[in-house]
């Protein structure tokens, strides 16, 4: 197993400056070379910084300002921005569909990560078989993560047609025909656990990839000392394979339940696609930021609800890594 | 404690690359036996054909009085050190020594207690409790022993296990695994590149290349009687060296012309060395060739000194026989002798350890 760079590595590499290394012969360098080496770090790591400042660091802290404010998308000069305190939060605790929003996105991130998660894990101990076809299976579980999740969403639509959709059929056919067709994306229960199924269907294969990394960095030689051990193959499974995939699993954990809390795509075409079932069965958070703010042009409301947002998902990942204690390879 | 016994053992890769090309061989009860070969001879794969980790193409292994071809690796009653050790990263010391036991369903303190005893003759009791990570190499290198210890195997097998050490541990534990053995009296197969492992260690040495056993026996016995120049030259550093001969009937004896000097031979044997004697190499190991400041005295070989190494103990003097195109290695006691370079000096091999191959590479004296 690797062991961690020190922290002084890097610096090695990137100048050839000693100021950097040597404290000790530090004061016979000119203050100029000094400073010169003291910033090379910084320009290799300006084009990668400043792209995170402009798009990420800077909107966030835009929308921290402007979630106390009255901001409207098309601002109407008579009327102005105001500071309004805590008023949009306060509004936000009290709106339905703030709650119903919420209740969405964790019914889907409680079901989803964990079934995504298990079934990346599978799907990766399947194409990690020395089989002939192992690698064409690795291609086509990983197709649909290439693919747009907009495409996705349009294709999924025709599978659910009420009447002769493939998974009404399916349906049929595996419940010999006790189960009736249903309207998936119309019925208010039934339209998330569809969403849930195609998004598991469109990601997993990332997942699966990153397991599949995780499971060929295993040495062999661990699973040959477990079978001289008696090991079967179960129990090199539960023994080598398990504890040696537990920080690829944090890892996974953690980003799917990120990438779930973002479930946008898909509930957005069904919105559009005109089903009748009541926005508040499938809205998600991101969903009515949207809506809050570029159909209803409410910015300081929407920048309210990704505030509220954000300190959400951050919770959840610190509490998931508190919990998950990564640990450190050998 | 178990026997090991090979026969016509071959093993082929995807039915065409053949690394293995019939072995007979006997690994007595009891017995330290050394695979020793170049890398790529086929050892290794030997060494995991016994532990059950690759499937004997062809012939027979018996472990003990069973046929083990297809035993499970569980079932041969043997354990394995592996050269990367192979521990359990996300356990901990009496964990890993323990596994196999926990899996066969011994109870706890049983468990305990064997890798206690187990810990306490590797003198590993104060590391019980941590995880390989917190171990140096030499410390790793125990616990990889003791688990071998604790499934108390009728054969130990140990593949390389003393390479990612440093050379100053590597002596320790050299000598250490040559006590465990005597204590133990188990039958081991040890697994290395290394000539003086094979030399130290080993009551016999196998010496493989190229998927064969070129020969069989005690270090001593193939150091001083090699049946190639494979064996003659594996053994023994600086290697031995090979000097074009030819032999020549001279009066009532026989007399060598190497280099362009021709130096006494009485060996007998002639028939053989007949045979082929225009096309021979005169096998002479560096610690048997006397050195004389004086090249024109006759018997010597006249040689310039080219290279000489100081090892405290002992003198390494590279010298170049002209015609020749490699060095002649000369170990000498260490005398004070003030060697210049450049000087021409003759060279007189000791005939009663010289020996002589046919350019085939077998030995024909």
């Amino acid at each position: 197993m690797h062991k961690a760079l020190k922290t002084s590595e890097p610096y090695r590499i990137m100048t050839s400056n000693p100021a950097l290394t040597s404290g000790a012969s530090a004061p016979s360098i000119p203050s100029s070379a000094k400073r010169k080496g003291r910033l090379t770090p910084w320009f290799f790591a300006a084009p990668g910084l400043t792209l995170l400042l402009l798009f990420l660091v800077l909107p966030f802290l835009l929308a921290l300002v402007l979630s106390f404010t009255d901001q409207r998308l098309v601002t109407n000069e008579e009327i102005g921005t105001h500071f309004v305190g805590l008023r949009n939060y306060i509004r936000l605790f009290d709106d339905d569909s703030f709650w119903a929003a919420l209740r969405n996105n964790f019914f889907f991130v409680v079901i989803v990560t964990p079934i995504q998660s298990a079934l990346a894990l599978l799907l990766a101990l399947l194409v990690n078989q020395k089989l002939a076809g192992a690698r064409i299976f690795r291609t086509i579980y990983f197709m649909p993560v290439a693919t747009t999740m907009a495409v996705v969403a349009v294709v999924w639509s025709l599978l659910y047609a009420p009447d002769q959709g493939v998974i009404n059929r399916l349906v049929g056919v595996l419940s010999f025909g006790m189960v009736g067709p249903q309207d998936w994306l119309r019925n208010p229960t039934l339209v998330m656990p569809a969403v849930m199924l195609l998004s598991i269907w469109q990601g997993v294969g990332f997942q699966m990839l990153v397991f599949l990394a995780g499971l060929q960095s295993i040495p062999l030689d661990l699973y040959e000392a477990a079978k001289l051990d008696g090991a079967t193959a179960r129990q090199q499974f539960l023994y080598v394979t398990l504890p040696m995939l537990k920080n690829t699993t944090i890892f996974v954990l953690i980003t799917t339940t990120i990438y779930a809390f973002q479930l946008f795509t898909q509930v957005q075409i069904i919105a559009n696609s005109g089903t009748p079932a009541p926005v508040d069965s499938f809205r998600t958070m991101v969903m009515l930021m949207v809506q809050e703010g570029f159909s209803n042009g409410k910015i300081g409301y929407a920048s309210a609800i990704s505030v509220v947002f954000f300190l959400i998902v951050l919770a959840i990942s610190l509490v998931q890594r508190l919990l998950l204690k990564e640990e450190r390879a050998v | 404690m178990a026997s090991v016994k090979m026969r016509k053992i071959r093993k082929t890769y995807d039915n065409s690359v053949e690394v293995i090309k019939g072995v007979d061989l006997e690994v007595k009860d009891g017995e330290f036996m050394v695979f020793v070969g170049p890398s790529g001879c086929g050892k290794s794969t030997m060494m995991r054909m016994i532990a059950g980790l690759e499937e004997i193409s062809d012939g027979e292994l018996h472990i003990g009085e069973r046929l083990a071809n297809d035993l499970p690796p569980v079932d041969r009653k043997v354990a394995m050190v592996f050269q990367s050790y192979a521990l359990y990263p996300h356990m901990t010391v009496a964990e890993n020594m323990g596994f196999g036991l926990k899996l066969a369903g011994t109870p706890k303190a049983e468990v305990k207690e064997i890798v206690g005893k187990a810990a306490e003759i590797l003198r590993i009791s104060h590391l019980l409790e941590r995880r390989p990570k917190a171990l140096s190499g030499g410390q790793r290198q125990r616990v990889a022993i003791g688990r071998a210890i604790v499934r108390k195997p009728g054969v130990f097998l140990f593949d390389e296990p003393l390479s990612n050490l440093d050379a100053g541990l590597r002596v320790q534990m050299r000598v250490e695994l040559t006590k465990l053995h005597k204590e133990l009296g188990s039958t081991m197969i040890y697994v290395t590149h290394d000539q003086t492992e094979a030399m130290t260690m080993g009551d016999r040495i196998a010496v493989f290349n190229q998927g064969v056993v070129e020969q069989v026996g005690p270090p001593m016995e193939l150091y001083r009687d090699p049946v190639n120049t494979f064996v003659a030259e594996f053994l023994g550093a600086p290697k031995m060296n090979l000097l074009p001969a030819k032999w020549a009937k001279q009066g009532n004896g026989a007399m060598l012309e190497v280099g362009g000097c021709k130096i006494p031979w009485n060996g007998d044997g002639a028939g053989p060395i007949e045979a082929v004697r225009d096309d021979l190499l005169l096998g002479i190991r560096p610690e048997h060739i006397d050195v004389l400041s004086d090249a024109s005295e006759t018997g010597t070989i006249g040689a310039k000194l080219e290279v000489v190494e100081r090892l405290g103990d002992t003198v390494l003097l590279y010298v170049k026989i002209a015609g020749l195109d490699s060095h002649v290695a000369v170990k000498l006691p260490e005398d004070g002798n003030q060697w210049s370079r450049g000087a021409v000096v003759g060279l007189r091999p000791r005939e009663k350890a010289a020996l002589l191959f046919a350019r085939s590479g077998q030995r024909v004296n």
